[in-house]
């Protein structure tokens, strides 16, 4: 999908790559020793297409943490991961000490605090530096096939457009994939390019 | 006394961004790119530049790994390396290479900094 123009697409890669490598120092934060995130590519898909990439990379059911967006950019952002990771991810986080009852346990706060932190750090970074506001939602966790989590019921309502960007995680030795995702509707991008485009003015 | 910095980036964006913090800072310095690791060493061969900025972030080699073979080349060289990942670990490698860190964004006070430092660097006399 070619909507945005090659200097557009540099501009949201460098923002969602500072804006995961501070999200990254503030797992540091919590882990205790490195973490690595990067997003090395950012595309533009349709809905159906985001559905059909992530049906035919996991096999598995999917694991997402989702929080709404809203301001002069309207929509949802999700970090998916393959279920199976998903403990891991946990493990990775809150240390190899706990006991596999603990880490179940723990789970669903920990899946809702990487989210949060991942997610905000982005959509964060975005607004600053698009220097615009974005109110976010409370981070909620979805399971399921990939279309749950491409047919959320609105408000607002579900954009037909999704930002697709594949993030590399490696926490204590652990190689961890996973993908954001940032639905919006064509007006949502319309302001977004808008936005883009004063932020290219300014930084060249 | 002017001279030439070579800026390695992917994004041409991030370059046109470095290119205008130069501008203000260091207006008579002569701007050489480089859009990968390759050209950037090929660069380095080829002496075309004193000094360089080169994104942590690309594609293949990462900016510290370059910026290791680019002193193993010419290891004069002043050379920045520019990162929003500000972990300890990194700065910590950065230096071990040889490297400065630098902060992503980049502003023009880190950016001058590093250009005034390298500049005693490369001054003639300068041990």
């Amino acid at each position: 999908m070619t909507l945005l123009t090659d200097l557009q697409f540099d501009a949201l890669t460098e923002m969602v790559n500072i804006g995961v490598n501070r999200a990254a120092a503030s797992l540091r934060e919590m882990v205790g020793e490195q973490v690595h995130l990067s997003v090395p590519k950012v595309t533009l898909v349709s809905r159906d297409n985001a559905i059909a990439t992530l049906a035919a990379t996991e096999a598995s059911s999917l694991v997402g943490i989702h929080q709404v967006f809203e301001g002069d950019i309207i929509g949802r952002a999700l970090l998916i991961f393959p279920d199976t990771k998903s403990l891991e991810l946990v493990r990775a986080v809150a240390g190899g000490e706990l006991s596999l009852e603990e880490i179940i346990e723990l789970e669903h706060e920990a899946l809702a605090e990487i989210g949060n932190i991942i997610l905000n750090g982005c959509l964060a970074t975005m607004a600053n530096m698009l220097q615009r506001n974005l109110k976010m939602s409370l981070p909620e966790i979805l399971r399921g096939k990939p279309e749950v989590f491409f047919n959320l019921e609105p408000p607002p309502e579900a954009g037909e457009i999704v930002m697709f960007l594949y993030i590399n995680f490696a926490i204590r030795e652990r190689d961890i994939r996973g993908y954001i995702a940032m639905l919006m509707d064509m007006p949502s991008i319309a302001a977004l390019q808008v936005l883009l485009d004063e932020f290219i003015e300014r930084a060249t | 006394m002017s001279y030439r910095i070579l800026v390695v980036d992917d994004s041409k964006l991030a370059r046109m961004a470095v290119a205008k913090l130069l501008n203000t800072v260091r207006p008579d310095w002569t701007r050489v790119e480089a859009g990968n690791a390759d050209e950037a060493l090929a660069l380095t061969k080829s002496d075309a530049f004193d000094l360089a900025i080169i994104d942590y972030n690309m594609p293949g080699l990462d900016g510290l790994t370059l910026a290791g073979e680019m002193l193993a080349l010419k290891p004069a060289i002043p050379l920045a390396v520019i990162s929003a990942n500000h972990q300890v670990e990194v700065v910590t490698r950065a230096r071990d290479v040889g490297a400065t860190f630098l902060q992503k964004p980049l502003t023009e006070k880190a950016l001058g900094d590093f250009a005034a430092d390298a500049a005693k660097r490369l001054a003639p006399g300068a041990s």
